[in-house]
């Protein structure tokens, strides 16, 4: 069987918690077998995830951290033939600290479902999204951790048999506070992202990129100097080393476009640059561009973009 | 207290990316080679304690020969001495392996790797490392205060952060944050000097891989860009919804 570990948040599954088990589907067809989930005892609605494909759902009461979970899911591997985990922060630790317990084959950062399964061939971004890796899991249980958006959710029914198990893990760290903001979108699994940099001329004027990122239910990011000269929070930086993501729709509002910060959006299918420089080297990665001032395009934008929703 | 710094020699983040022309290897002709960004800041990070504290800073990189430069860079920037493990780093299992092996000969009590590096992006040394020692870690670690045989740390998570406290040895994934872009540090002229007196030694790393890469490839060049004008941004409306079916 394919195991999938599924993240739930607060008790709720994560949209990459539902891509992990069409992952985990499309694997396990491939391979003529079953998929396994495993879930926190607390998820809410764990049966939801039969229309992605899971043939039998574990609950169990789950550790803290990914390498906690990952001690969990060690003592779990009869049976298993691979193991599916969604690239989220707690799956980037999650991961690698399961292959290193059992001696696994890990692809992180992956971007394929795999190409055949004798031995286990997929696709990983490499070189901050400037190269694409083949690579082969020889040796060892095969691990893929994939880049939330990059595979999609698809449905597909499941025998979906509930079941709960129990495996013992332990934190080797204690948490002592957690702060998340609330009704914000997270920016790796955002599928919209409204991006602005230098160009906005001060933190003062983000208020317009707030509110596009409303209208379109996106998350906002920003360009790595906008971060180092305070403007911004740095885990709003976007580029080669911040946050890479992967949405739909890229939208890139006065930012010119360094290798640096292309190299951490070049994997979104869709890519909008507004500048006032004809020249600003974001326009040959974009997919549209509109050479003009943000301080008339952007409300302008917001405008049409209302338009659109209250009309569709 | 000894704080081993593990590092990266990756291309130049301004680098343009070729591979070789059977697609097997990155080609590294005209690539300049650098420490890796992320593993700066874990190093400018272990200097912090030293100054605040005392420490005994160890660099470390699992490389051939042609990354000792990097490691005289950082020895340069202010660490104390350099280990090259001497292998080719084909895989993240294998070189955790390596580190740790060095890691359980010589006692440390902090272990800061960066959280990638960004060449293979694997995202997956710092926890094997852990994972292999029996120890703690926290990835995307954004800050991290040491207190006796104490540490808490304060790491990215999915919308927010969170803290940790855990008892040393540890390791830490670190990125910007552990430390400000504006405390990195340029090698001075004395650090440059007195780089190339600090030791710097070899031992024999761990050889074979669980996985294989069997081919790199660049991206697809994207089509030209369809520009819209300012004032018809109804028009950049309509091509995201009918042609690029964006929203």
């Amino acid at each position: 069987m394919i195991l999938v570990f599924v993240e739930s948040w607060n008790n709720q599954f994560k949209k990459a918690s539902f891509e992990a088990v069409s992952y985990a589907r499309k694997w396990a067809d491939m391979a003529g077998c079953s998929v396994k989930a495993v879930v926190s005892s607390g998820a809410s609605n764990p049966e939801s995830l039969a229309q992605y494909g899971a043939d039998s759902i574990a609950t169990l009461d789950l550790a803290a951290t990914g390498p906690g979970m990952a001690g969990q899911l060690s003592t779990m591997m009869d049976g298993v033939q691979g193991v599916v985990v969604a690239g989220t922060a707690v799956g980037k630790t999650l991961a690698p600290t399961l292959a290193a317990l059992i001696d696994g084959a890990l692809s992180t950062n992956t971007t394929s479902t795999p190409s055949s399964v004798g031995p286990v061939v997929v696709e990983r971004g490499a070189f901050s999204s400037k190269g694409i890796e083949t690579i082969a899991l020889s040796e060892g249980m095969p691990i893929v951790s994939f880049v939330p958006n990059a595979i999609g959710i698809e449905e597909k029914a499941g025998a979906g048999a509930i079941e709960s198990g129990s495996a013992s893990g332990t934190d080797k760290v204690a948490v002592s506070e957690v702060s998340v903001a609330s009704g914000k979108v997270a920016l790796p699994e955002a599928e919209v992202v409204v991006s602005a940099g230098r160009g906005l001329k001060g933190p003062e004027n983000w208020g317009m990129i707030e509110e596009l990122a409303e209208v379109l239910g996106a998350a906002t990011a920003c360009s790595k100097p906008v971060s180092d000269i305070g403007w911004r929070p740095h885990s709003e930086h976007v580029g080669q080393t911040g946050i890479q993501v992967n949405p739909n729709l890229y939208i890139a509002i006065g930012i010119s476009g360094a290798i640096q910060h292309l190299a951490g959006v070049s994997a979104s299918k869709t890519i909008v640059a507004i500048n006032t420089d004809p020249e600003a080297p974001f326009f040959k990665a974009a997919d549209y561009g509109i050479v003009g001032d943000a301080f008339d395009v952007v409300p302008r934008l917001i405008e049409e973009l209302r338009a659109f929703k209250a009309a569709n | 207290m000894n704080i081993l710094v593990c590092i990266s020699h990756v291309p130049d983040t301004t680098a343009k990316i070729n591979f070789t022309a059977d697609g097997s290897a990155l080609d590294p002709a005209g690539v300049q080679f650098v420490i890796n960004p992320y593993d700066e800041f874990g190093l400018t990070k272990a200097l912090h304690i030293k100054e605040a504290q005392g420490a005994t800073i160890t660099v470390l990189n699992v490389g051939g020969p042609e990354t000792e430069p990097t490691l005289r860079k950082a020895l340069a920037i202010g660490a104390d001495q350099a280990v090259r493990i001497n292998a080719t780093p084909t895989d993240a299992i294998t070189v955790a392996k390596s580190i740790k092996n060095h890691i359980q000969a010589n006692a440390y009590d902090l272990i800061i790797c960066g959280q990638e590096s960004i060449d293979y992006n694997g995202q997956q040394v710092p926890a094997m490392l852990a994972a292999l020692l029996d120890v703690p870690m926290v990835n995307a670690c954004v800050g991290l205060t040491i207190d006796g045989s104490t540490a808490t740390a304060k790491a990215e998570i999915d919308g927010g952060h969170a803290t940790y406290t855990a008892n040393l040895p540890m390791v830490i994934g670190g990125k910007k944050g552990l430390v400000e872009e504006k405390d990195l540090r340029i090698p001075n002229m004395r650090g440059i000097m007195t780089a190339r007196t600090k030791p710097l030694s070899v031992e024999e790393g761990l050889s074979g891989s669980n996985t294989a890469a069997k081919a790199f490839r660049k991206p697809a060049a994207k089509s030209a860009v369809k520009m819209v004008a300012p004032d018809q941004v109804n028009e950049l409306v309509r091509l995201l919804h009918e042609e690029s079916k964006s929203i």
